[in-house]
């Protein structure tokens, strides 16, 4: 044996030629490397290991985890956004020797894409729904709460993968869908797509495991009296999402997988040869990819609805069609993903299916608009920093739905397909939609898992300076579209005159830096403030059940579980509490689950295990895949861990507030 | 952390120093709510001025086609444009009358919490955009048929085939009838149908001549149509639109729309061309990855676009055993 094959034996197709990258990328490494060790330098210095191992890491509160979810895609917000700042910046100056080489700037937008969706926008949503599904049920808990520790654990090991080509190897350069047979052998046969795959695919499969968590939680745990009709919006959002989201990540799954068998076992599934179908592989990831966009955006129409019902004061306009659109939504999303690809030349009969049932969507999604519009007619209408992300959502919402009404018009789409005008579509829909809801529901909702307001004042710049970046960076896209600028471009030829456009639309992307500076020095400035705004357990004059837990609230969430009778549960409690004083509670045992280090253990292996299948290191794919069923056994045979927190005690907890 | 909390406050101070003056000076002036709307205004205005000045004077070839296809297209744009206004309009006017009109401190406004719903307005707002997706819908049906790529044009002149193969980094053009061929350049006869017809030697890349036609794919071992037509002497920029590498961004070449005449004379040109494009220059000089500039051959092979898509009907292994050794 010499030693090449014992060095190829340890460490797989890894060599150290792996860890060299262009400048630029070996700043990026270097940044990151140096940002790990910060942390972990303070953290140890602050000797605070002990206390995140046991109160965060291995909890399964639900609302730990929902917080633990939140910053990472506020972290991952920052990368996919230094992301779109470096493709700006090449865009800007490409008419000239850019800065960036062709295959550097491809992998730079597919991280950019892959980083956004499913490490900051499916983050996000899923902080959202470990956050706010038990308390507006009326619930201590999820249905499975191991199960959620791990879901979040594996979306982290999938979000390490993702960030691992900055310091070894590369990463995908075949967009973030990574079309065959580009993102086959043939032509790719480095770490990147393989990377791609196994970062989306372990994180895919705890986003699976979250869907089908939260859909039993709704439909099992809610709380004595709480009939489905009676549901928070929100929740009905996060049911429709989530029944999503089990019906299209196995699709995810398995196109995923069989990619990985054509890259690792040499497989023809998705190849252009050896009766290889490549355009199997675009049905399948538009089968999963167009209900994900609804799955993004669901839970932002839900929270919209309960931000607008509090800030009006006033009930939700149509409670009854708003439900029915949701569902109506979350059907007509399985019926349309061949609007993304028109231009593959299914035939004409094909193409007006499928463009009919898009522009369908736009019935129920206008429904909404309209009802949100009249939920505050004859309200009392407080312009507070949720409200302010509500109204740009709607007009920026307006905009690209109408663009997308455009775009599903099968032959004006072959004029726009791939082109900016179809990025700046998907921005407006992705940013104004889903981000915008993301940012409404974390001012509306900080007060009550904090116990303090964020600051106002620079919550309303920080939307200020994203609505106007917003516009200055995607209009000119929209332009650039009908000027024939197509996507991806790392360089263009001068004599076109696009780059004023672009740099316009750079210097919109900047304004949105400030932007999300302005939201990082918002939550430091309230933090350090937070003895100056206290916030109340009904910060803002709530309506449903979470706003009568205490914030922040206790782990079990609430003491006596709350009975339901109404809509709007908590409003009409309050009501009633005007009429007649509330009688006296009577506190029982509560039983919560254990801390579990299973959670953190399962990713863990699930990033090894990924991390070994990128670079071919075959003894650690076996370990760590039965490690992973091991652990999982030795768990499923064990009963269940919970601890009790007595009667005495929860009066106890209940008096010191 | 109180080092910090000062340090933070001090900055905010000041650069709120710089701002208050102006804004207290506008806000004794005009009121405090009209100097946030003439704030609001003067982005507005800054974001339009900006674009418009970066937009002015520039070809816009999906809005100014100059072919049969985008023509049509460009109407149904417009088209589109108009009925999705009908609803758009009306919500931004609702949304700040009703956001206006409403405000909390407005206490003359009816105030009803209870007022949660209303059949008539909700089943009209079912059936607005009912009816403006069923108009939508009708003209989609028709269009779509009308615009499939795949139909070719009538007309009385007989039409001018092209095949067209995207290589890695570079469009071919073979004219079969005429015995030639090119590279990142297609000359085509003004009011004529051009029956083009499309496959892919490199991973999937998007055909697009925007001031011609819309896009169609370019896939391995398949073959798509198109076809155009033009009335409008000139040369139009024509791209791919979907990712395939390292020189994606070079797949871009020129449509020439030339006068008959001038078109017959461009035909000779290229026939009196030292270059023969036969199976072996293909094999040696085309279909690696390379991206060239403009080239013109005599076709030494008619068969070579049939050869090409054949190609990936049989059982070629392409892929080095290098690449898949390790696993």
């Amino acid at each position: 044996m010499d030693w090449n094959s014992i060095w190829h034996f340890i460490f797989g197709r890894l060599t150290m030629q792996a860890f060299v990258h262009d400048p630029i990328m070996a700043g990026a490494g270097i940044m990151e490397i140096v940002a790990l060790v910060v942390a972990i330098g303070l953290v140890t210095y602050l000797k605070k290991w002990r206390y995140l191992w046991k109160n965060w890491f291995t909890s399964l509160d639900p609302k730990k985890i929902g917080i633990m979810y939140f910053i990472v895609a506020a972290v991952m917000l920052l990368r996919g956004g230094i992301d779109a700042l470096m493709i700006k910046a090449q865009q800007s100056t490409a008419t000239a020797d850019a800065f960036l080489s062709p295959d550097h700037f491809q992998q730079i937008f597919s991280a950019h894409g892959t980083i956004m969706i499913f490490f900051v926008a499916m983050a996000m949503i899923f902080a959202m729904f470990n956050l706010l599904v038990p308390p507006q049920i009326g619930s201590r808990d999820v249905a499975f709460p191991l199960l959620n520790s791990i879901s979040f654990w594996l979306f982290a090991a999938g979000m390490v993968i993702v960030n691992a080509p900055l310091i070894v190897g590369e990463f995908s350069n075949a967009g973030w869908l990574a079309y065959p047979p580009l993102s086959e052998l043939q032509y790719n046969p480095g770490t990147g797509v393989d990377y791609w795959i196994w970062a989306l695919q372990i994180a895919g499969i705890g986003s699976l495991l979250s869907g089908i968590n939260f859909f039993t939680t709704i439909l099992k745990m809610r709380t004595k009296g709480m009939k489905m009709m009676k549901m928070p919006i929100f929740v009905w959002s996060v049911l429709g999402t989530t029944s999503l989201i089990m019906a299209v990540f196995p699709i995810l799954t398995v196109t995923l997988a069989l990619l990985a068998l054509d890259r690792t076992l040499g497989t023809n599934f998705f190849t252009s040869y050896n009766g290889g179908n490549p355009m199997m592989y675009v049905n399948l990831i538009w089968a999963w990819g167009h209900p994900e966009v609804y799955i993004l955006v669901l839970p932002a129409f839900g929270a919209f609805s309960e931000i607008v019902a509090t800030f009006s004061r006033k009930k939700l306009f149509g409670y009854t069609s708003m439900v029915w659109a949701l569902i109506a939504i979350t059907f007509l999303s399985f019926t349309v993903w061949l609007h993304h690809f028109f231009t593959m030349g299914a035939g004409a009969d094909v193409n007006t299916v499928f463009g009919i049932m898009t522009m369908i969507i736009a019935i129920p999604t206008g429904v909404k608009v309209f009802n949100w519009i009249f939920t505050m007619y004859r309200g009392r209408v407080r312009f507070t920093t949720p409200m302010l992300w509500f109204m740009g959502f709607v007009v920026t919402f307006a905009i690209g739905g109408s663009t997308g009404v455009m775009l599903s018009v099968p032959p004006a789409n072959f004029q726009f397909h791939n082109s900016l005008f179809l990025v700046a579509h998907f921005h407006n829909m992705i940013i104004g939609g889903v981000l915008f809801g993301v940012f409404a529901a974390i001012t509306y909702w900080w007060p009550k898992f904090t116990g303090f307001y964020l600051n106002e004042k620079i919550g309303r710049y920080a939307f200020i300076f994203w609505l106007s970046g917003f516009v200055l960076a995607f209009a000119p896209l929209y332009i650039l579209g009908f000027m024939g600028a197509v996507r991806r471009l790392d360089h263009y030829d001068p004599s076109l005159g696009w780059q004023g456009l672009f740099i316009v639309s750079g210097v919109g992307v900047l304004l949105i830096g400030i932007g999300v500076a302005l939201q990082i020095f918002q939550v430091i400035v309230s933090v350090l403030q937070r003895k100056k705004n206290p916030a109340p357990a009904d910060a803002w004059d709530g309506r449903t059940l979470e706003w009568s837990m205490s914030s922040p609230p206790k782990e079990y969430n609430f003491a006596v579980l709350p009975e339901v009778t109404t809509r709007d549960a908590f409003w009409e409690q309050k009501l009633a509490m005007k009429r007649h004083a509330p009688e006296p509670v009577k506190y029982q045992d509560i039983r919560l689950p254990k801390p579990s280090f299973i959670g953190p253990l399962i990713g863990g292996l699930s990033m090894v295990f990924g991390m070994a299948v990128v670079w071919h290191v075959i003894w650690a794919i076996l370990v760590s895949l039965v490690a992973i069923i091991v652990v999982l056994m030795v768990r499923l045979l064990r009963d269940h861990d919970e601890q009790v927190i007595s009667a005495a005690k929860v009066e106890k907890m209940e008096a010191a507030l | 952390m109180g080092k910090i909390e000062r340090l933070l406050s001090k900055g905010a101070r000041k650069s709120w120093r710089v701002f208050e003056p102006l804004w207290h000076f506008l806000s004794k002036i005009f009121g405090h709510r009209a100097v946030v709307v003439i704030f609001s205004v003067l982005i507005g205005l800054f974001v339009i001025s900006l674009t418009s000045w970066a937009a002015y004077g520039r070809a816009v070839p999906v809005l100014d086609p100059h072919g049969l296809m985008a023509f049509k297209e460009r109407d149904l744009i417009f088209l589109t444009v108009i009925l999705s206004a009908i609803v758009v309009i009306p919500v931004f006017i609702l949304l700040f009358i009703v956001a206006w009109r409403y405000r909390s401190s407005n206490t003359k406004a009816k105030y009803e919490p209870e007022y949660g719903g209303d059949i008539k307005l909700e089943l009209l707002w079912w059936g607005i955009p009912f009816l403006i997706i069923l108009i939508l819908g009708i003209v989609t049906v028709i269009a779509t048929h009308a615009l499939d790529p795949f139909k070719p044009i009538d007309s009385d002149v007989p039409p001018v085939k092209i095949q067209v193969v995207s290589l890695e980094w570079k469009w071919l053009f073979i004219y079969p009838d005429d015995s030639i061929a090119s590279v990142n350049v297609m000359n085509i006869p003004i009011n004529t149908p051009i029956d083009l017809y499309i496959t892919a030697d490199s991973p999937m890349n998007t055909f697009w001549i925007p001031a011609l036609a819309g896009q169609i794919y370019s896939m391995n071992g398949m073959t798509t149509q198109l076809h155009i037509e033009s009335s409008d002497i000139g040369t139009y920029p024509g791209y791919s639109t979907n990712i395939s590498g390292a020189g994606y961004s070079d797949m871009k070449f020129d449509v020439n729309v030339q006068s008959k005449r001038d078109y017959n004379k461009w035909l000779s040109k290229v026939h009196t061309s030292p270059l023969v494009l036969s199976d072996g220059y293909y094999d040696d000089n085309l279909s690696h990855p390379k991206t060239s500039e403009q080239m013109l051959f005599k076709l030494g092979d008619s068969l070579l676009f049939d050869k090409i898509v054949n190609k990936y009907m049989n059982n070629i292994d392409t892929v080095s055993a290098q690449n898949t050794e390790g696993i």
